[in-house]
């Protein structure tokens, strides 16, 4: 009776020291995501909120070229946030504050790069190359494909006599 | 014709391994400025060493002119200003500075205890002219011809070996224009 109630308790304690254990593995894994630079920047808005958070994503920090906006804690990327946070509350739109950033920084702040004469190889050119591959593999396949209609009636029927054991 | 099928992919497998292999090589730091061929942006901010007077564009010398984006914060700018105040003793081009994001009675300071190179400097505390030229760290120069179209950027430190190579042969180009009137 006794040894069962020191179970009992080892193993509500158990439970208790599990609960534990996963709520602070919770609070540090919200804490490892936001660990971003801090800005304090209030919204009228969701939607801005939003637009905001998705632009910042997608410009290139210029001078720590592997970040975007929102990643970098570099002076610019701060002044650079601070702009586009003006330019949403300006009532901009997001093609305008893309083309804002590229008249100064050139089309290199662009994540994403835009559609143009110089960028097509980059856009077309993995599609260009899939379509070369694939012509090529079907090409030589349906080449193969031929080869076994030149069995003779006798290889034919040799054939056959294998497969059947 | 059926090697060259064959050999197709690996033409093209080649050719894209030489593309890549050449952009390993490739300074990702080096970029050219959006600004290039434009005219310098239009401001209007205090100059540095009076707080009453207001400079813009109206103010800089005809002829070619090197704008220097320079901060007391900014460690570069103080190995590249004793060979800013070399240069500033070139009377085919005028020297200005853009001082970045800085205290104004600190960069005084500086200009004190260092020499003054520049013609002016614009007081830019909250970096808009700097945002305009697509700036983004301190020390930059840009060059600026007799039209006032940014001819030029360059970002790091000024020294002798990089104005040789890149500086002088683009001055000798913009003075050729000036003579031939274009």
């Amino acid at each position: 009776m006794k040894t069962n109630s020191l179970v009992n308790i080892l193993a509500k304690n158990l439970k208790a020291l599990m609960v534990l254990l996963s709520s602070a593995m919770i609070v540090f894994a919200t804490f490892t995501i936001s660990a971003g630079p801090i800005d304090t920047y209030k919204f009228p808005d969701e939607v801005t909120k939003k637009r905001f958070s998705e632009l910042t994503y997608e410009l290139r920090c210029p001078k720590c070229q592997n970040q975007n906006l929102a990643d970098s804690n570099s002076p610019i990327a701060q002044d650079l946030r601070k702009e586009v946070y003006d330019m949403l509350l300006d009532g901009r739109s997001d093609s305008e504050i893309m083309d804002y950033m590229v008249q100064r920084y050139g089309e290199f702040v662009l994540y994403r790069p835009r559609v143009s004469s110089i960028t097509y190889i980059l856009w077309f050119g993995p599609i260009v190359f899939i379509l070369i591959g694939g012509f090529v593999v079907f090409l030589l396949t349906r080449r193969k494909d031929t080869e076994p209609e030149h069995l003779s009636a006798e290889q034919k029927q040799q054939l056959k006599s294998i497969l059947k054991d | 014709m059926n090697i060259i099928i064959r050999l197709i992919p690996f033409v093209l497998f080649l050719l894209l391994g030489v593309l890549l292999y050449r952009g390993l090589s490739l300074d990702p730091q080096s970029m050219p400025s959006a600004l290039i061929g434009k005219s310098f942006p239009q401001f209007t901010l205090t100059s540095l060493e009076d707080e009453s007077q207001q400079v813009t564009k109206a103010d800089f010398k005809p002829g070619i002119k090197l704008v220097n984006v320079w901060a007391t914060w900014c460690p570069s700018c103080k190995v590249e200003h004793p060979f800013l105040v070399k240069l500033a003793k070139d009377d085919r081009f005028s020297l200005y500075g853009i001082n970045y994001k800085d205290n104004r009675a600190d960069a005084n300071q500086w200009l004190k205890y260092y020499q003054n190179p520049y013609q002016f400097s614009i007081f830019d505390d909250i970096g808009k002219l700097g945002l305009d030229l697509g700036v983004y760290g301190a020390p930059e120069t840009f060059v600026i011809d007799h039209h006032g179209v940014i001819r030029k950027r360059f970002a790091g430190v000024l020294e002798p070996r990089v104005w040789q190579r890149q500086f002088l042969p683009l001055i000798n180009t913009i003075e050729d224009e000036m003579v031939k009137g274009e």
